[in-house]
């Protein structure tokens, strides 16, 4: 019985060995015409992609394509829930589905139509330029500032209030600061915005522009020490208002190692390096 | 004749000659207040009383509200030229209410006491939330020429 068995499997083992034999003869045979083919040619064929198709949204215009994140989209660094965050933010998405709130920066130009009972019309147009924006969430608010008739006017308007009628950018541009308060104490013509001002063109896929224009101010003293490297302002020529010995002396006040504080919300990568 | 030797000693410093329209007469303090007593205001019609030149400028000696602050609508009493005359607050330095605007200086217009306006014109913007005033004060909004 056991010999049997034995003589049986020796059989289906040498069996098993032809069958291999024979598949890896016959995918020799298969595959020879393709490696003499390839064999003839010197080089051998390199694996050329298809093109990506380019993919190009024509349900959305160009303008709607344009990535802005507003400021006060940006929760701030609080121990408060997220969830009133969240839903503050779906707040100001439903009201931005309603007023228009264009993309404008500290620097800009714009002109606010707002409705106001005791004006004549009901409505109330004011043009300037955009000194600030400040607050988070729905109190984001930002001022504009114009000289009127020799009166230096500034008024804080909030985004999201319901009686702002239309924001309009009649001139989109960046300064070298964030804040432009330092213009209370610059030469009036720096803070001078015509009304009947025209709206400047500008096409929704170029890079912002920077105005690095560093303004003239007014004889000493300011409404704040601008020259302390607190504010770090980069647009005032303090060339003409100050001595060397001033500035050198305004720099007592730095604190160099506020970069590296790791508890403020600093660009950690900056330190990896 | 002090003018050669002012121009030695700033010759160091280069300063800006500001225009006539910005001069200042006199120090202004960097903190922007609403009016009270003994504030220095900008009178801002075209009064005679407010317009000739005196050696102080105009100041604020009394304030009728509650509390001794005054804000846009107030009455206050002012010190010019050495006689007492009311005033109407039309615009002052310290940020109000969010959508309201806010002056580079402390505006008033001389008024009388029964509250009609001593001159004729006002150039400077004002606010248009004096309208509220329209029963005491509408003489004065007349004259107001441009509203912000």
């Amino acid at each position: 019985m056991a010999a049997c068995t034995k003589r049986l499997d020796r059989f289906i083992i040498s069996l098993r060995l032809l069958r291999n034999l024979q598949l890896q003869n016959e995918r020799f045979l298969s595959t020879s015409p393709c490696l003499r083919a390839a064999g003839n040619d010197s080089e051998s064929p390199k694996f050329v992609p298809p093109s990506k198709p380019v993919i190009v949204d024509k349900t959305q215009t160009v303008a709607s394509l344009r990535k802005f994140l507003s400021p006060e989209f940006i929760p701030p660094r609080q121990r408060t829930d997220p969830l009133k965050f969240s839903i503050e933010r779906k707040d100001m998405i439903r009201r931005r589905k309603v007023l228009n709130i264009p993309e404008f920066y500290v620097g800009s130009i714009l002109a606010v139509i707002m409705a106001d009972p005791n004006a004549s019309g009901k409505t109330n147009r004011f043009v300037g330029i955009c000194i600030q924006r400040g607050g988070k969430g729905l109190g984001a608010t930002f001022v504009l500032r114009n000289i009127i008739n020799n009166q230096g006017v500034e008024i804080c308007y909030e985004l999201y209030s319901p009686r702002i009628q239309k924001i309009e950018v009649l001139k989109l541009e960046k300064r070298l600061d964030d804040n432009l308060m330092y213009l209370r104490d610059a030469l009036p013509e720096y803070s001078t915005v015509d009304p009947e001002m025209k709206p400047v063109p500008f096409s929704p896929t170029g890079e912002v522009p920077v105005n690095k224009i560093k303004v003239r101010m007014r004889p000493k003293p300011w409404s704040k020490r601008w020259e302390r490297p607190k504010f770090n302002i980069q647009g005032i020529r303090f060339d003409l208002s100050l001595t060397p010995e001033q500035m050198e002396h305004a720099q007592k006040w730095a604190q160099p190692w506020l970069e590296y504080d790791m508890l403020k919300d600093a660009d950690l990568s900056k330190i990896g390096r | 004749m002090a003018l050669p030797w002012l121009s030695g000693s700033l010759s160091g410093l280069l300063l800006e000659t500001a225009s006539l329209n910005c001069q200042r007469n006199f120090s202004v303090s960097a903190v922007a207040a609403a009016i009270q007593k003994m504030t220095r205001v900008r009178v801002v019609d075209n009064s005679s009383l407010g317009n000739t030149p005196y050696h102080r400028p105009p100041r604020v000696i009394h304030v009728y509200t509650k509390n001794g602050v005054g804000k846009v609508g107030d009455r206050v009493l002012l010190a010019i030229k050495g006689q007492k005359k009311k005033a109407l607050i039309v615009g002052h330095k310290m940020p109000g209410e969010r959508m309201t605007p806010r002056f580079d200086s402390n505006n008033v217009v001389l008024i009388e006491d029964n509250g009609n306006p001593t001159g004729t014109r006002i150039k400077v913007p004002v606010p248009t939330h004096l309208r509220k005033l329209e029963g005491d004060y509408s003489k004065v909004l007349a004259i107001a020429g441009s509203f912000v």
